[in-house]
């Protein structure tokens, strides 16, 4: 296999290779080693959240590597030009979760950050009527009378009351979870603060909290609401990339999670990137080169090469070997300790955890090259203004119940949930003018299928998909110029995300902060010396987020700070 | 009764909002759509229609145009060859801003003024006996700018003139068969142009680039969107950055090029013999380091924005929407050290960004400083940092 490397820029100030050991006396002395494979810190895998590791490790002053599989970065947020001129958003489509600080700390606005707002969020009804919201809310709150005056009043209460959850549990997205099960003053102390901090806040919003965080979507927002129209809507952010209907408990956490993303200080609302997700990661890859982190493509990791119980680097599977004193997986929980490294060397209740670790994807994709913007009857005169934001299919909570009903058992929803989004109608740099691209989103859709396997339905699941928009858009296959249909067995084989599971893992309380990837190992440490996890499998999880990658990149730099004491 | 500009058909088939503006005794649209900041995004990502018909233009021409103009403007006409324009300043004899404004240059003897409010008597009345006429034909003409990253390929097709025409450079055209003069100006700082076209054509040329706009994401945007962008771009806008001096009741209403960060016009006037008015004053200025000011950027720290907000149990308002108050500056004790003039939360940036003018020792890029702003009605000082302008200043926009 011919290795490519995406350009990789000479570290900043390093004209010979040189790296920082740590001689017996304490001091630092710089090593001219000579060898282009040794390097302070590799990184397995160029998702976002590898490239966001590289980035602060190499910000850092670390010699970093980031080695992706793939032709190139972005795991499952990369954007494709499928069809002359247009470009799709293959997996991951839409962008909010994204922490923040990490937009400042490796100041991505210089190398083309750039979120895009959405004007609209548009729910057509199987009526054949609408809910259009748009960026002014008193025209929202008419809009929303239109099906129940009732909603019109509590829409202002529901989102006050979701912003002030996320409010309190945002924090925890940006802190390394503190070890539950540690006697170490210093986690005993971050427990404690952690209490504070919830003890500080209204009882009622802790209550709230907890509702959401263990309940169903439905129960929380038919406390608020009456319609199916506004329920169906708010409900379609609870299922995302989760086997549960909106019914089921454990719906309200993926429902928080859709709400605490922001954009510019919004909670729950969304963007879309220029140029996708796909335009993200590559803003990411440069940020990361800008530090000195070189990006090796085409370069699959086979394994963690150990010694004595300590991590030396890895090995490629055509068998080159590159070494460093940290190495990072970047990788889902199951590829961190079951495949890079021997489970043997591993504690057998870790791996024991991880063998029972819940992914089970449920989501797939079918994107499109369109000739046209799609018509909706009722706004036939509106062109594309209802199709700049998200298209939500997912008309009432019962719609969606009976979408998971068909995966419950075994199959794939016969009248899916679909989360449209005609990205080119944002950014025309998406499609040729006039031309359109259309992500869908779809669910469910069991890796598992009763019978049959995806290869065999793959093309089933398109049609699928297209006789649904059809009966909401008529007119709708006429305009497809292109189609691709990604199943959970094509994101497990082309990112490498098991099962499909577009989080790395299933957000499901038992997995999450303490316990994510599993319990005693939130801390993105393994309990091979020098081997982390960064990827999705560990807090705070899954999306286009950062998150895990900058504070494992923490830990990392914590323990050196500790050891070159 | 409030007047119209000669796009009004079409600006107010386009405004959703219904939300206009007064300027200059022109009905103005504030923004076209609920969502301004897709507006402004087009002007990032795309491109925008603007209609700045409403700016005040003087046509100045005669066998002593360029003498006449070399006295009155500050910064130095005869740099402007025919075909090209100039951004300028022309001040009073204490070296104070009268105004500030684009000037193009059609031929040797033609120019074309632009101001934000009349200036007819006060360039009239300077003309003595300088063989000069000036002619007021601010409804003569509209302009239209078609500013951002696309502008240039869609104006391309209808003007093939424009691939080449560099930044502040101009050159007479055709649109759809109507003659009209593109420059290579604009108030958004990003790659663009202003198309100016007889009133009476100016439908047609605005139906023409709006046709070949089609499936490019353009739309029309208003004061808002402008404003955003030109904030980023450090582009000042009269009485809400500086005041004319004309009209100001104090000194401190008062401003010098040097203090509006204008310095870079008078490059070079100490060894020229230019002498307009101002000059003496300019200069002793200049030797004696008497600016009270100087004009900065100043960039909010993110963190400690988040923190005051989060501590005060509020979330931290990311509001794009210019803020024309003054803020405050401050060094770590306290004690002021400057003001902001313009303000707002750049998505581009994804900061709060200001105008701002510091003590000239505080004006080293960098440097840091204290912004008052309120939270919970209280004062609080937010930590900030001096920054050159213009703050965003994409590569296009001169390449
Ligand atoms: C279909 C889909 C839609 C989604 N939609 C959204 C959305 O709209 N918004 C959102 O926020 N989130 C969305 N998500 C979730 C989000 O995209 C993911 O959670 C996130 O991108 C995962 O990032 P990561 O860096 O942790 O892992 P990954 O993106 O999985 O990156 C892992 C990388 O490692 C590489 N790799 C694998 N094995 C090896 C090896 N042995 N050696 C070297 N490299 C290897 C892979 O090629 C890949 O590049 C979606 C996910 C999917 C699948």
């Amino acid at each position: 296999m011919t290795k490519k490397t995406t350009a990789p820029k000479a570290p900043k100030g390093r004209t010979s290779r040189t790296t920082a050991t740590t001689s017996t006396s304490g001091t630092t002395r710089r090593r001219t080693t000579g060898d282009d494979q040794r390097y302070d810190a590799i990184v397995v895998g160029g998702g976002h959240n590898g490239l966001v590791n590289g980035a602060y490790l190499a910000k850092s002053g670390l010699r970093t590597l980031i080695l992706e599989r793939r032709h190139l970065v972005g795991g499952a947020a990369i954007t494709e030009e499928l069809h002359p001129g247009f470009w799709f958003t293959t997996f991951s489509y839409a962008l909010s979760l994204l922490r923040p600080d990490i937009i400042h700390e490796l100041e991505l606005t210089r190398h083309g950050f750039m979120p895009l707002l959405m004007a609209n969020t548009f729910a057509p009804m199987e009526n054949g009527d609408y809910l259009l919201l748009s960026q002014d809310r008193g025209e929202n709150l008419r809009e929303i009378a239109r099906h129940s005056k009732h909603d019109a009043d509590a829409y202002d209460q529901y989102e006050h009351d979701v912003s002030q959850v996320c409010q309190l549990i945002k924090p925890l997205l940006d802190m390394v979870p503190p070890d539950l099960f540690s006697d170490d003053p210093a986690e005993l102390l971050a427990l404690a603060g952690l209490g504070r901090h919830f003890r500080r806040a209204q009882p009622r919003v802790v209550q709230n909290a907890i509702r959401l965080l263990t309940g169903s979507a439905a129960d929380f927002l038919d406390d608020y609401f009456e319609s199916d129209i506004v329920k169906g809507l708010f409900a379609s952010a609870s299922i995302i990339g989760t086997k549960v209907g909106p019914y089921s408990q454990g719906s309200g956490l993926v429902l928080l999670y859709h709400s605490i993303g922001e954009h510019d200080s919004v909670f729950g609302a969304w963007a879309f990137h220029k140029k996708g997700n796909g335009g993200f990661t590559q803003v990411l890859a440069r940020a990361a080169q800008a530090f000195g982190a070189e990006i090796r493509l085409e370069s699959p990791v086979a394994s963690v090469i150990t010694k004595g119980g300590r991590a030396t680097g890895v090995a490629l599977s055509d068998g080159t070997e590159y070494h460093a004193d940290v190495v990072v997986s970047a990788l889902d929980p199951r590829r961190t300790f079951l495949e890079l490294v021997e489970p043997r060397d591993l504690p057998t209740d870790l791996v024991d955890h991880i063998r029972r670790f819940r992914f089970q994807g449920t989501s797939s994709k079918v994107n499109f090259a369109l000739d046209g913007i799609p018509v909706f009857p009722a706004l036939a005169d509106r062109g594309v203004e209802p199709f700049r934001g998200f298209t939500n299919i997912g008309p009432s909570m019962e719609y969606l119940e009976r979408a998971f009903d068909d995966a419950k058992y075994g199959w794939y929803s016969q009248h899916p949930y679909i989360d449209m989004a005609v990205q080119s109608t944002i950014d025309p740099d998406m499609a040729p003018p006039g031309k359109h691209v259309m992500s869908c989103f779809i669910q469910y859709t069991p890796y598992k299928l009763r019978e049959r396997d995806w290869d065999a339905e793959r093309q089933n699941l398109g049609d699928t998909v297209q006789r649904t928009l059809e009966s909401f858009f008529p007119g709708f296959g006429n305009l497809v110029l292109h189609r691709e249909v990604v199943t959970p067995l094509d994101i497990e084989r082309v990112v490498g995300l098991s099962e499909g599971n577009i989080f790395a893992g299933e957000f499901l309380a038992p997995q999450m902060f303490f316990f994510r990837p599993a319990p005693g190992w939130s801390q993105y440490r393994t309990p091979i010396d020098g081997y982390y996890q960064c990827g999705s499998g560990t807090h705070p999880g899954g999306c286009v987020m950062g998150a895990p990658g900058k504070l494992a990149a923490g830990q990392i730099l914590k323990d050196r700070a500790i050891r070159g004491r | 009764m409030i007047r119209t500009t000669p796009f009004h058909p079409r600006t107010s088939a386009a405004n959703q909002t219904g939300l206009w503006s007064h300027w200059s005794g022109h009905l103005a649209s504030e923004k076209y759509q609920v969502a301004e900041k897709f507006e402004y995004f087009a002007i990032r990502n795309s491109a925008g229609m603007f209609d700045s018909s409403p700016l005040y233009k003087y046509r100045i021409h005669g066998r002593d145009a360029e003498r006449f103009l070399g006295g009155v403007l500050a910064r130095d006409i005869r740099a402007c060859r025919p075909g090209h324009a100039q951004y300028t300043t022309w001040c009073d004899d204490r070296g104070f801003v009268v105004e500030d404004g684009v000037i193009l240059r059609h031929a040797a003897d033609e120019f074309l003024l632009t101001a934000a409010e009349p200036n007819f008597a006060y360039f009239a009345d300077l003309i003595g006996r300088h063989d000069v006429a000036i002619e007021e034909v601010s409804d003569d003409y509209a302009t239209l700018a078609f500013q951002g990253p696309r502008s240039r390929t869609i104006l391309e097709g209808l003007a093939p003139e424009v691939s080449a025409l560099p930044y502040f450079a101009l050159t007479p055209a055709t649109i759809s068969g109507i003659p009209v003069t593109i420059s290579r100006t604009g108030f958004t700082g990003d790659l663009g142009f202003e198309v100016w076209v007889a009133s009476g054509d100016a439908l047609a040329v605005w139906d023409a680039v709006a046709e070949a706009s089609q499936g490019h994401g353009v739309i029309p945007f208003g004061l808002q969107a402008l404003e955003m962008a030109r904030i980023e771009a450090g582009l000042l806008l009269l009485d809400v950055d500086f005041r004319s001096s004309r009209f100001a009741w104090t000194d401190e209403d008062r401003s010098t090029p040097t203090e509006l960060g204008l310095g870079w016009m008078l490059r070079g006037i100490e060894a020229d013999d230019r002498a307009f008015i101002g000059r003496r004053a300019i200069v002793r200025e200049m030797t004696e380091k008497t600016s009270r000011w100087r004009m900065t950027g100043v960039v909010v720290d993110w963190h400690d924005y988040d923190r005051i907000y989060t501590n005060a149990g509020l979330i931290p308002p990311k509001d794009h929407t210019p803020v024309h108050e003054e803020f405050f500056l401050y060094d770590d004790d306290l004690k002021q050290v400057g003001y902001a003039t313009s303000y707002a939360y750049s998505p581009i940036l994804q900061r709060h960004i200001a105008l701002a003018r510091v003590r000239p020792n505080l004006a080293a890029p960098g440097t840091r400083v204290r912004l008052e702003i309120d939270v919970n009605h209280r004062y609080e000082y937010v930590a900030a940092h001096t920054a050159r302008l213009p703050l965003y200043n994409p590569e296009r926009k001169t390449a």
